[in-house]
């Protein structure tokens, strides 16, 4: 568990910034005592102060995780967030896509979203803006990226995309190995 | 838990037939022929009536019918009977009455033993004379049996009172009260008897003592059927031993089905249904072969149930074993609500119930159209699979907020999951486990389900005081041999021996006492370690608790769980500390959930006593010896553990008595640390 660097912190923070735009600093202003962003193996951990001090007794070898993943930087350093970060993202992200339940299935096999599966989408979502995808129950199920504007999405084609898919909940079991 | 409960009393299911179904009417049955009619009905005032005058008419009938017979009769018998008293008198009699009390008195020394049924003095009687021949043999078994006239006359009584009150002319002592009556015909003599049955008689109707008479007769037939019948079924049942062919001979299932049934029978009843000569030895070694055959288990795991369970109990353990336990689901406290949950999946077509009233996360799964494991609700980490019993030890281990808690054994992060949701992810939660591999499937879990205060570490169990110590609760949810839940894995049937089992211990012994080192017993809110296993060998439990007792300053405490049963206090040869009562176990077949252990052990004091030599000890150690490869070697050994505890068994129980804290110290202490840790550098090796 190492502290980022400053590089490493500013794309983790420009990433997140796409989601849950300036809610970002309450990631880090929790009223709950410290969080911080730890790496380890390029995968960044979220995670408290208390614990990380805890975790740190164990010896890095055998460190498997601790806290909540957000995701990894890859070779190109680029940071890449995980489906495991949904915890925290969901409830600060500014834009949402709701999917029908018909959708649901098939963007849990990674699939984008298309217009006919499209329930409901925030207000004023500007093009390639990072979305939370949620079924028409509110239970987030994963994130992307808007393709489209919401006044685009209006009258667009029942097939065309308007969120690539970047991660869903189906990742659980489909790649639970490269989770960490 | 499994069945369908009623969980919810408001929602009552209709019970019964459709408003439309057809019901076929009960069988009526004439008066006469059903047998338990103690409490006659009192007939109204005109029933009364309309019976008198019914009787009236019929015995007036009767009566001349008769008299034109006996009339015939009286005169055949002139000409032939000639009987040294009264012959003269009766003749005379006859002729001109027919039926008279004279007649009576001669009839009388033919009657004497028939006190029921004569009819001395009325008219009305004649009209059963004409049975007479045919009476007369039933009377004479009457007299055979004064027993089986005892018990008619319960109901016999019944109609005479009622007769009685008919009339209100008779009036006896005996007769006072209905329920004195009947005491008193039950106990007393026959004399009397027959004095109240002269009073009946002269109300009954001949009819009525035909029926009577028949009645009688049934009962004897139907008794004298009974005892028969019970002959026979005691011929039946009394099981013939296999011969040495037969047993050579492989034969069907059904016929070693059938065999079981039967052994199982006669030892629940051996001094009467065994074989002569032969020792219940035989049996319970012919039972073992044939259960092996049947439930296809290897014989040492079989003969280990059968020191576990009685006879009975076994069976239903076996039975319960083939079939699997329901799915059940453990809802995410963290995520949502049971209720939310139910509904949500009820929605996709999942048909649930809630697991019972012990438990207010648990959902019983009974059908669904979706893969369980797959429903959106799932992959958002508002469930996870998990078995009934896998909740209790966490329940168990009851955790508080902001305590700093230990899962030894995590993976796959059930039981893990479980105490971060009760915690409501405060605190901090270290979860181990020793496979890698395995980690990865806590670390999914975790996340998906949104637990976010624990640290996810790779270490062996037994190293784990080394690295970080002072925990409010440890969790040691110990691997073992998995004989609680073969329905889940049936290839413990076949796949474990004596070796296997002591392996397990072993390492189940070691890892208590490093959860135990792990424990921080001056922890204000706990100090407490639950160990649980999915085993029901009492090697693997309370004789693993019981090894912890004596190594450690921890003491049993109750688990908090209203059900289960109680862990062995005594199990073969092993005498263990008797606190192990407070300890639970859970059986498929008593309570529908894996075979489960549970045992809270609290943490009085941090200090470690100096161990003590004793049988357990040494039986380790011959276990290390054990596991490399020596065969012949490990036999004797073993045998000489067993002749080892055997001899030190009073020994051991002083030990208990005496104060944990302060342990008897022995002459051989000083080598002792040395040879305990041996095996755990071995260990570390490996």
């Amino acid at each position: 568990m190492k502290i980022l660097s400053e590089q490493r912190t500013k794309i983790l923070f420009e990433k997140l910034t796409k989601y849950i735009g300036v809610n970002v600093k309450l990631l880090i202003d929790r009223p709950d005592g410290t969080y911080c962003f730890r790496e380890k193996k390029d995968r960044v951990y979220y995670i408290s102060e208390r614990l990380l001090r805890l975790a740190q007794t164990v010896k890095p070898d055998h460190l498997i995780s601790a806290g909540t993943c957000f995701g990894k930087f890859t070779k190109t350093n680029k940071f890449r967030l995980h489906i495991t970060a949904l915890t925290y993202i969901a409830p600060y992200a500014p834009f949402k896509i709701w999917v029908k339940p018909s959708a649901e299935q098939q963007f849990l096999y990674g699939h984008h979203v298309i217009k006919s599966g499209l329930g409901r989408i925030t207000e004023n979502t500007p093009k390639y803006q990072g979305v939370v995808v949620n079924t028409m129950s509110d239970i987030p199920i994963g994130f992307g990226v808007a393709a489209r504007t919401t006044a685009e999405c209006r009258h667009a084609d029942p097939l065309a995309t308007i969120a690539f898919h970047q991660a869903d909940i189906g990742e659980y079991i489909r790649s639970e190995d490269t989770l960490t | 838990m499994g069945r369908k409960a009623k969980f919810d009393d408001e929602k009552k299911v209709k019970k019964g037939p459709g408003r439309k179904a057809r019901k076929q009417a009960d069988p009526i049955f004439k008066k006469g022929l059903i047998e338990e009619d103690n409490d006659i009905k009192k007939l109204s005032h005109r029933q009364k009536q309309r019976a008198a005058r019914r009787a009236k008419k019929k015995t007036e009938l009767a009566e001349k019918r008769k008299l034109l017979k006996q009339a015939k009769k009286n005169v055949a018998k002139q000409k032939e009977v000639v009987h040294p008293d009264n012959s003269d008198d009766s003749s005379e009699d006859e002729e001109v009455q027919g039926f008279t009390d004279d007649n009576k008195e001669w009839l009388k020394p033919k009657q004497k033993g028939k006190s029921v049924q004569k009819e001395p003095e009325t008219e009305s009687d004649s009209g059963h004379e004409g049975s007479d021949a045919k009476g007369d043999s039933i009377d004479e078994d009457e007299i055979d049996k004064p027993g089986n006239e005892k018990y008619k006359l319960g109901t016999l009584d019944d109609l005479f009172k009622d007769s009685d009150e008919e009339n209100g002319d008779v009036d006896s002592d005996d007769e006072a009260t209905g329920s004195s009556n009947k005491l008193a015909y039950n106990s007393d003599s026959e004399e009397e008897k027959s004095d109240d049955d002269d009073d009946g008689d002269d109300d009954m109707l001949p009819i009525e003592k035909a029926n009577l008479k028949l009645k009688k007769k049934q009962k004897l037939d139907k008794k004298l059927a009974d005892e028969e019948m019970q002959l026979n079924i005691a011929k039946q049942d009394v099981f013939a031993f296999p011969s040495e062919e037969e047993l050579q001979n492989p034969t069907s299932l059904q016929d070693v089905l059938q065999r079981i049934k039967d052994v199982v029978v006669v030892l629940s009843d051996f001094s009467s249904l065994k074989e002569d000569g032969r020792s219940r030895c035989e049996y319970t070694d012919l039972l073992l072969k044939d259960l092996c055959v049947y439930y296809s288990y290897n014989e040492f795991l079989m003969e280990v149930l059968m020191q576990i369970f009685p006879v009975q109990e076994l069976m239903e353990f076996l039975e319960a074993s083939e079939v699997a336990r329901p799915v059940t689901i453990r809802t995410n406290s963290l995520k949502t609500r049971r209720r939310d949950l139910a509904q949500a999946l009820i929605n996709r077509g999942v048909n649930l119930d809630p697991v019972g009233k012990w438990s207010k996360v648990g959902l019983v799964v009974y059908s669904s159209t979706v893969p369980i494991g797959a429903t959106p609700e799932y992959l958002a980490g508002h469930y996870i699979l998990q078995g009934a019993s896998s909740f209790l030890p966490v329940m168990a281990l009851a955790p508080q907020e902001n305590e700093r808690i230990l899962d030894m054994c995590a993976a796959p992060g059930g039981k893990a999951s479980h105490i971060a949701a009760i915690m409501k992810n405060t605190g901090a939660l270290f979860a181990n486990d020793a496979n890698k591999d395995r980690t990865k499937a806590i670390v999914g879990n975790f996340h998906r389900l949104g637990v976010v205060n624990a640290v996810i570490c790779n270490y062996d169990g037994r190293q784990f005081p080394d690295v970080i110590k002072g925990f409010d609760r440890v969790l040691l949810d110990a691997p073992c041999t998995g004989t609680g839940v073969i329905a889940k894995d049936p290839s413990v049937k076949t796949t474990k021996d004596q070796k296997d089992i002591q392996r397990c211990f072993n390492l189940q012994r070691q890892l208590l006492l490093a959860a135990i080192d792990c424990c921080n017993a001056k922890s204000s809110t706990g100090g407490y370690i639950v160990y649980s296993t999915c085993s029901i060998l009492p090697e693997e439990n309370e004789w693993v608790v019981n090894y912890a007792l004596k190594r450690r300053n921890v003491k049993l405490v109750p688990v908090g769980l209203d059900f289960g049963t109680e862990g062995f206090v005594k199990y073969r040869h092993h005498r263990f500390h008797p606190s192990l009562k407070l300890t639970r176990r859970f059986y498929p077949h008593t309570h529908n959930m894996d075979g489960f252990f549970v045992a809270k052990l609290k943490k009085f004091s941090n200090v470690i006593p100096e161990p003590v030599k004793d049988e357990d000890d040494e039986e380790t150690e011959n276990k290390e010896k054990d596991e490399q490869p020596k065969e012949k070697a490990e036999e004797q050994s073993k045998e000489n553990a067993d002749k080892k505890s055997e001899v030190e068994e009073p020994k051991k129980q002083k030990n208990i008595k005496s104060n944990p804290l302060k342990r008897p110290a022995n002459s051989s202490e000083t080598q002792l640390p040395k040879k305990k840790k041996k095996p755990r550098k071995q260990k570390t090796k490996k």
